[in-house]
């Protein structure tokens, strides 16, 4: 039996990689992606707890995570798609129309 | 009687006629405007006819007087204080409400001719229905505050009118003074008003009359105060000293406007003020004294200035001003009926000397300068006849109207103990120096040889003539209203109002000597002017080089405006300028602005760099603020800060 820390420490891991690139990669898809392990990373948790404490609450969650994460992929991609159409980049330093 | 008198029609004609054209004259054609204009104060006049002959019972039982009209709908109802809309037709201000519209609806008549080429004749209409409006709210108002609207609406309207020419500068300026100096009269009253309020918690003049008259030991103290304040009011209004310097300047105006505003109507709102307000003013000698102080100098004083003017309006403005100190002066000897008679045949000659001068303006396209007139019996025979009739009603002949109304105030003057026999003696001089400048005006305009020859005269408008012919009609028998035993009918139907004075009522040889003094003085006026003007035309140039000194004073008024210039205007404009202007408002007020918004500004700068557009440091700044709140929850806070500074804190109820 794997100990309940291992897989907390692995969402944790990927939780922060995600982070990690959500703030450093530059390449727009890119960062969406990393917000998608940033989910990912969190559903991890959810199951483990859930697993551990034997309670379907948690899988019910990871559930409409990830359909929020499908809906809001749909919904990003056709965004991306957009900005590139326009902008003829997806570098997110050049996509800076919302500042003064 | 019974039914209403529809006072409220009265006000509500004019006005509506003011917003019709007012709002819809500018399209209109001018036969609809003029329609519009005369049917407004025509249904006004008939109104108050209509009111006249139920008073005088004509058909049935005579109508009891004061007969009170409020409007239904409370105007300001606040705890204690109770103002309506109220209108009070009593005999006073009947006599004031017949000359107004009557005199009103005739100057309407005659400016339809002579303002006929104007630009602006729907805007001129306008005004002077507007000036009705106001005018007839002041005579009918039933408490002090109404009487205040229709006040400052008079001089908005005569300040409309004087600025009717507004392109020309000198209108302008006239507009802005006749305004201002008014303000300063209004204030006075206004501060009359306050007192009023304090002293008797209401503003009605019924109420107050009662409340005076159950304290009849109540004299002087306050009274003083109120009754010296609603005469600062008056001063304003009927340019008495010291605010009489709009007065000359308002003949800027169309001249059928200084005959109805400045002549007839508006100028006179003091006096009859201070005969609605007279039981103030009987309470405090001392006010009535300054009343009559007031108006007998101001009636010398404009008198001399009016010596020497030579544009035919300024000696008819002076001639006003003069007048105007008379009736003052019957007031401020308790002898109000006699002031309002004197108010009513003086509407009636100053009307018809304005309207004869505007005719002969008209006549000469535009010419005011008497100097370049002369000879104009014959091309204006009837103008000269009516002006003929009105100089002799001013200068105060016999049978003339003026002669009646100036005799009764000068008689009340010399019944007023001593100093009333030198306020009679300087009315007197008043009188011939009246007769001179009149019968000089009369010379030079008409008599002698024609000085120039104008470029083109109009023919005068039949409209505009008969005007002249029935107010020159009644210039001649205007008076005999007031003739006989304590100024006749007039007198009694004034009496239950202002009462009359027992030295209004037994006349005998006294009056008699008195009056022929006043027509001889009014003859002698006459003789001189007639050895200056007409026997020795070139005389008055060298009486006036003779003179200089003299002359150069009376041909600038005084220096009067020159001294308010220096004396109240600069400084005024100084204090404006300087500290007001620049130090309280440019430099303390706006500077504090500005460094306020400067600050701000700098702050702004600073975070506006956090506002950078770029996602990836919002999202640092996001994980920043996550990372700082899960410390903040993490942390074993009061531990540390016991431990760090050595404060403890207990954290909600653990």
């Amino acid at each position: 039996m794997i100990p309940l820390s291992w897989y907390l420490l692995l969402s944790a891991v990927l939780f922060c990689l995600g982070v990690a690139g959500f703030l450093i990669k530059r390449n727009l898809i890119t960062v969406f992606m990393s917000i998608e392990l940033m989910l990912n990373a969190v559903n991890l948790s959810f199951v483990t707890f859930a697993h551990q404490w034997h309670a379907v609450k948690g899988q019910i969650f990871v559930f409409f995570v990830m359909m929020v994460a499908a809906a809001e992929a749909a919904v990003g991609l056709a965004i991306i798609i957009a900005v590139f159409r326009v902008r003829a980049t997806l570098a997110v330093d050049r996509i800076d129309l919302m500042k003064l | 009687m019974n039914g209403s008198l529809d006072l409220l029609l009265i006000p509500v004609l004019p006005f509506a006629g003011f917003l019709l054209n007012g709002l819809l004259g500018r399209g209109l054609p001018k036969w609809l405007v003029s329609t519009i204009a005369l049917l407004a104060p025509l249904g006004s006049f008939s109104v108050v006819l209509r009111a006249a002959l139920a008073i005088w019972g004509v058909g049935s039982t005579p109508l009891a007087l004061p007969y009170t009209e409020t409007c239904p709908l409370p105007w300001i109802d606040t705890g204690t204080l109770h103002i309506d809309f109220s209108f009070a037709l009593d005999q006073l201000a009947l006599v004031m409400l017949l000359v107004v519209t009557g005199v009103g609806f005739l100057i309407h008549i005659y400016s339809v001719g002579y303002m006929g080429h104007e630009e602006g004749y729907w805007r001129y209409f306008s005004y002077l229905n507007l000036f009705l409006f106001f005018m007839t709210v002041l005579v009918l108002a039933g408490n002090a505050l109404l009487m205040f609207v229709g006040w400052e609406g008079v001089g908005l309207a005569s300040y409309l009118l004087i600025g009717f020419w507004y392109k020309k500068n000198s209108a302008a300026t006239a507009g802005y003074k006749a305004f201002i100096v008014n303000r300063i009269g209004d204030f006075g009253f206004l501060i009359g008003l306050f007192l009023l309020l304090a002293n008797f918690s209401t503003l009605t003049f019924s109420e107050i009359a009662e409340k005076l008259a159950a304290t009849p030991a109540w004299q002087g103290g306050v009274l003083t105060a109120i009754a010296l304040c609603l005469l600062v009011g008056a001063t304003g209004k009927s340019a008495q000293l010291p605010l009489y310097v709009w007065l000359p300047d308002a003949m800027e105006g169309p001249t059928p406007v200084s005959a109805l505003i400045h002549a007839a109507t508006m100028v006179t709102a003091g006096v009859y003020m201070i005969a609605r307000t007279h039981f103030l003013f009987d309470r405090s000698p001392f006010a009535l004294d300054t009343v009559a102080v007031v108006g007998a100098a101001t009636a010398f004083f404009a008198a001399t200035i009016g010596l020497v003017q030579t544009d035919i309006k300024r000696v008819l403005a002076y001639s006003t001003v003069s007048q105007l100190g008379y009736m003052f002066l019957g007031c401020g000897v308790a002898a109000y009926s006699a002031a309002i008679f004197h108010l009513v045949t003086h509407a009636f000659f100053k009307a018809l000397l304005f309207l004869a001068a505007g005719s002969v303006i008209h006549a000469l396209g535009g010419e005011q300068d008497m100097r370049k007139m002369g000879g104009l019996r014959k091309r204006l025979p009837v103008t000269f006849w009516c002006m003929t009739a009105a100089v002799l009603a001013i200068g105060g002949f016999f049978p003339f109207a003026g002669f009646f109304s100036k005799d009764a105030i000068l008689y009340a003057a010399f019944l007023h103990g001593t100093g009333g026999q030198v306020l009679w003696f300087v009315g007197l001089v008043t009188a011939l120096l009246t007769s001179f400048y009149m019968f000089r005006l009369w010379y030079l305009t008409f008599l002698g040889e024609p000085r120039s020859e104008a470029a083109h005269h109009h023919a005068t408008p039949a409209s505009m003539l008969s005007v002249c012919v029935i107010l020159a009609l009644l210039s001649i028998f205007g008076g005999w209203i007031g003739f006989g035993e304590g100024l006749g009918r007039l007198g009694a139907f004034l009496a239950p109002v202002i009462g009359v004075r027992s030295a209004e009522t037994n006349a005998g040889k006294l009056e008699l000597y008195l009056s022929i003094a006043a027509v001889a003085v009014a003859a002698l006026g006459w003789f001189i002017a007639d050895r200056l003007y007409r026997q020795r035309p070139q005389r008055p140039a060298e009486l006036a080089a003779s003179l200089a000194g003299p002359y150069s004073l009376l041909a600038n008024k005084y220096y009067v405006d020159e001294i308010y210039r220096a004396v109240f205007v600069k400084p005024l404009q100084g204090i404006s300028m300087y500290l007001l202007d620049w130090i309280v408002d440019k430099a303390l007020l706006s500077g504090g602005a500005w460094i306020l918004a400067g600050v701000m500004k700098f702050f702004g700068a600073i975070l506006q760099r956090w506002q950078s557009g770029n996602l990836r440091s919002y999202a640092g700044w996001l994980a920043a603020g996550a990372a700082a709140v899960l410390l903040f929850i993490l942390l074993p806070w009061p531990a540390l800060l016991a431990s760090w500074f050595g404060i403890h804190v207990s954290w909600g109820g653990n």
